[in-house]
């Protein structure tokens, strides 16, 4: 056998189930949020499958609500929140900081459990009849009106929010203390501080949608009546809470995806990120002013027209410092020594779509044309190229960025890259049309629709089932890649940064020694010398 | 200048963050590492600082999730001050004060076991500020406990029994759920609380703790500490608003 690294030392299920390494419970978040990303995908492929013809020949509407309540509920709870944070970032966190694990390795086990059992709860809730009130669980729907089953999906998302805080906290910690010497905080990766800003909000949003969550079980189990108008209670003030965690949360999904970006944009350009600082403050700028935007997801719910308009301008606002980041990504492009391997392939696609899905968002920012589009397919495809354009984008490049260092194999590059052409071309497909039958007027969450939708709807669920095959493929050639792959060498890149100076796979401890850091992360060619002049 | 780190000389050559193993000063000790040091620390400075640091941050979290709560009691209170006054003039400010003062003494008696741990005291000392601790936490529960017995015999739990003779009884439904949540959650947080006190005194009395490692009982304490305050804010927003209602 070769040297001692993480995945052989050690064996059997005990060694992986109890394991506090903070590389193995990334492989058991891998596992798990894989089989809840098919499982969200199926609910997806239903909802598309329905839409293929105008009438309603597949399921009762009851059953379509069911449908899309049970994909976003999976997609966004259990696939994309801990996507990239619990996967990627808790196997590169500690070792990009030079630490050997994170601080609270015991923690980080105990969130991967936490994250499983509140995933069983909202399974149960499927499996015993499904949920039906849209992943929002807005009130008095959820409370007076819906089939039992609200409780037990409401209480997995309020488990597996615990999952998130406990993930967050330890990140934050160990940003905090586990830095080895001379990894200052101008010196760490990119994709470390997206996840700091990533980190802020899962311990300052997710809270506020746990505590939510526990009254609309009080008024659902109890009879309190805190949410419900027949008691004196108010609705808009369960939108405003449940927003105020779930409109961060799209930047816990969009964060760490842009964190992944800077460092693929720069090792596939061979060029050091164009206004590091800039780059870095942004993140955390996302994180901040995010918190303060969530009032436009109820500019139509009898929010006063000043409210709406401080949260116009504050949505806006928030746009800056994403742009701020699309520009500094472009202009690190430019003039570098750029190469097409698959992951960059990822990077563009996600600058593209997420540019497409930030422009949508600032339509949608302005109060007039949001009440035009609002509750329409327009909005579904706009959080789409976001979520899906954006995010999942972000996690399969920072995948097949980090899988020779995973797995200590090779993937088959020309499949990779063909897969990243047909997840694109997928997407595209899927969500365009989208957007046109969304201004045109199709409202979303109906399960029939006039007949002249219905070419932009089969164009939709065509490039849905492409996208499927896009996603598929890379699960495929992954696990091809574990039996069959070459060994991968300990930096197949020529990337720069600590996790590529350790072997492939990385030892148990990641580092012999403590390492002294003597420069930034960052040293491919300086921007200024052969940048923008 | 964009980059706020310094550049390399010869940018392009690998190694720049080479893994150096001879004078590290965080390798190779000259006394041997304190039994509860970790793998993954250096020293038990960093140990502690972590520890610490997660704690806060853990209470930051908790701050957000009582926040929903008092949001929620600031927009009906809004709407309803009288309702809300009437409403808490039915608790019984005695009891609350009572239970007040028990909670601010735990919170001495907290801080001393801290200070005993911190000193190297005698495991005996420890043990006894944590159980002083321990008993004030169960008293506070206690008397919980007859002010919950006493809202259910006069209907005031909200929900189909719900009984106000009041003027305002929407209003006085809304406070009492208010009273349930922020009071419950309250009360769960001390009995988690009284959990943790449990393993700490176990280990204390193990001779656990001393000057060079308490940081288990530090952490606990800043947990304690945090509940208490929740309380002081609880007290008067929900005893004391309705204390002169009806005397004008």
């Amino acid at each position: 056998m070769a040297t001692l690294n993480y995945l052989n030392n050690g064996h059997g299920l005990a060694s992986w189930l109890l394991t506090k390494d903070h590389k193995r419970i990334a492989l058991l978040y891998l596992a798990s949020i894989t089989v809840f990303f098919f499982i969200g995908g199926l609910f997806a492929f239903l909802i598309r499958l329905e839409l293929l013809t105008p009438a309603g020949d597949l399921m009762t509407a009851e059953n379509y609500n069911k449908m899309f309540t049970m994909h976003g509920v999976v997609m966004v709870f259990f696939f994309l929140i801990p996507s990239i944070p619990a996967v990627l970032g808790n196997f590169f966190i500690p070792i990009m900081l030079g630490a050997k694990d994170l601080a609270f390795p015991r923690i980080n086990l105990i969130s991967w459990y936490i994250y499983v059992l509140g995933g069983i709860f909202t399974l149960t809730a499927a499996l015993s009849g499904g949920v039906d009130t849209g992943w929002t669980f807005y009130t008095p729907y959820s409370t007076a009106a819906a089939n039992s089953h609200v409780v037990t999906a409401a209480l997995g998302v309020f488990i597996t929010g615990f999952s998130s805080i406990l993930t967050g906290l330890n990140f934050i910690v160990t940003i905090h203390r586990m830095r080895a010497p001379g990894m200052t905080w101008f010196r760490m990766p990119l994709f470390v501080w997206s996840h700091y800003a990533t980190s802020l909000i899962f311990i300052l949003g997710t809270p506020v949608i746990a505590i939510t969550i526990l009254l609309v079980a009080a008024e659902r189990v109890l009879h309190f009546g805190i949410f419900d108008p027949a008691l004196g209670g108010d609705p808009i003030l369960f939108q405003h809470l449940f927003w105020f965690y779930s409109h961060p949360a799209v930047y816990i999904m969009i964060l760490p995806a842009m964190g992944v970006v800077s460092e693929i944009v720069q090792a596939f350009a061979r060029k050091n990120i164009f206004g590091y600082s800039f780059v870095a403050f942004s993140s955390l700028a996302i994180g901040i002013i995010g918190f303060f935007v969530w009032g436009h997801h109820i500019f139509v719910a009898g929010q006063s027209v000043y409210a709406g308009m401080i949260f116009s301008i504050l949505s806006f606002i928030v746009a800056i410092p994403s742009a701020i980041k699309v520009f500094n990504w472009t202009a690190t492009i430019y003039r570098g020594s750029v190469s097409l391997e698959s992951p960059m392939l990822y990077a563009f696609g996600f600058v593209g779509l997420f540019t497409i899905g930030g422009l949508t968002g600032l339509f949608l920012a302005a109060m007039g044309l949001d009440i035009h589009v609002h509750d329409t397919y327009f909005i579904v495809a706009h959080f789409h190229y976001i979520m899906v354009g954006g995010a999942i984008m972000g996690y399969l490049g920072g995948m097949h960025y980090w899988w020779p260092k995973i797995s200590g194999k090779m993937y088959p590059e020309a499949w990779a890259k063909f897969a990243a052409l047909i997840v694109f071309v997928g997407f595209n497909l899927t969500f365009f049309p989208q957007f046109l039958v969304g201004y045109l007027g199709m409202p979303r969450r109906y399960h029939m629709y006039p007949p002249e939708f219905q070419v932009l709807n089969v164009m939709s669920t065509l490039g849905a089932t492409v996208l499927s095959v896009g996603y598929v493929l890379p699960m495929v050639y992954f696990t091809y890649s574990i039996f069959k792959g070459k060994p991968a060498p300990a930096n197949p890149w020529g990337a720069k940064g600590l996790e590529w100076e350790i072997p492939s796979p990385p030892p148990t401890e990641n580092f012999p020694v403590t390492p002294i850091v003597t420069h930034g992360t960052h040293q491919y060619a300086p921007s200024k010398e052969v940048g923008v002049v | 200048m964009s980059e706020g780190y310094p550049q390399a000389p010869t940018a392009g050559v690998p190694g720049h963050m080479a893994i150096h193993g001879a004078g590290n000063p965080h390798d190779g000790h000259s006394h041997p590492d304190h039994p509860k040091l970790q793998h993954h620390f250096d020293d038990m400075g960093q140990q502690a600082e972590a520890s610490t640091l997660g704690m806060w941050v853990f209470l930051v979290t908790e701050i957000m999730f009582f926040g929903g709560l008092f949001m929620a009691y600031l927009l009906y209170r809004y709407r309803s001050p009288d309702g809300f006054a009437e409403a808490s003039n039915h608790l019984n400010v005695i009891w609350g004060a009572i239970n007040t003062i028990v909670l601010i003494v735990s919170s001495l008696t907290m801080a001393l076991a801290v200070r005993a741990a911190q000193t190297s005291a005698r495991p005996k000392v420890q043990v006894g500020w944590l159980i002083a601790t321990m008993i004030l936490g169960s008293a506070f529960l206690g008397v919980k406990v007859i002010e919950y017995a006493d809202k259910f015999t006069h209907h005031l739990v909200p929900g189909p029994d719900f009984q106000w003779p009041g003027e305002y009884p929407a209003a006085a439904e809304m406070f009492y759920s208010l009273y349930f949540c922020m009071t419950g959650l309250h009360a769960l947080h001390m009995i988690i609380g009284i959990g943790i006190m449990l393993v700490i005194t176990a280990m204390a009395w193990r001779r656990q703790f001393d000057a060079a490692y308490y940081t288990p009982v530090e952490v606990a304490g800043l947990y304690w500490h945090f509940v208490d305050i929740v309380w002081i804010f609880l007290f008067p927003l929900l005893y004391l608003i309705g204390y002169h209602y009806g005397a004008h």
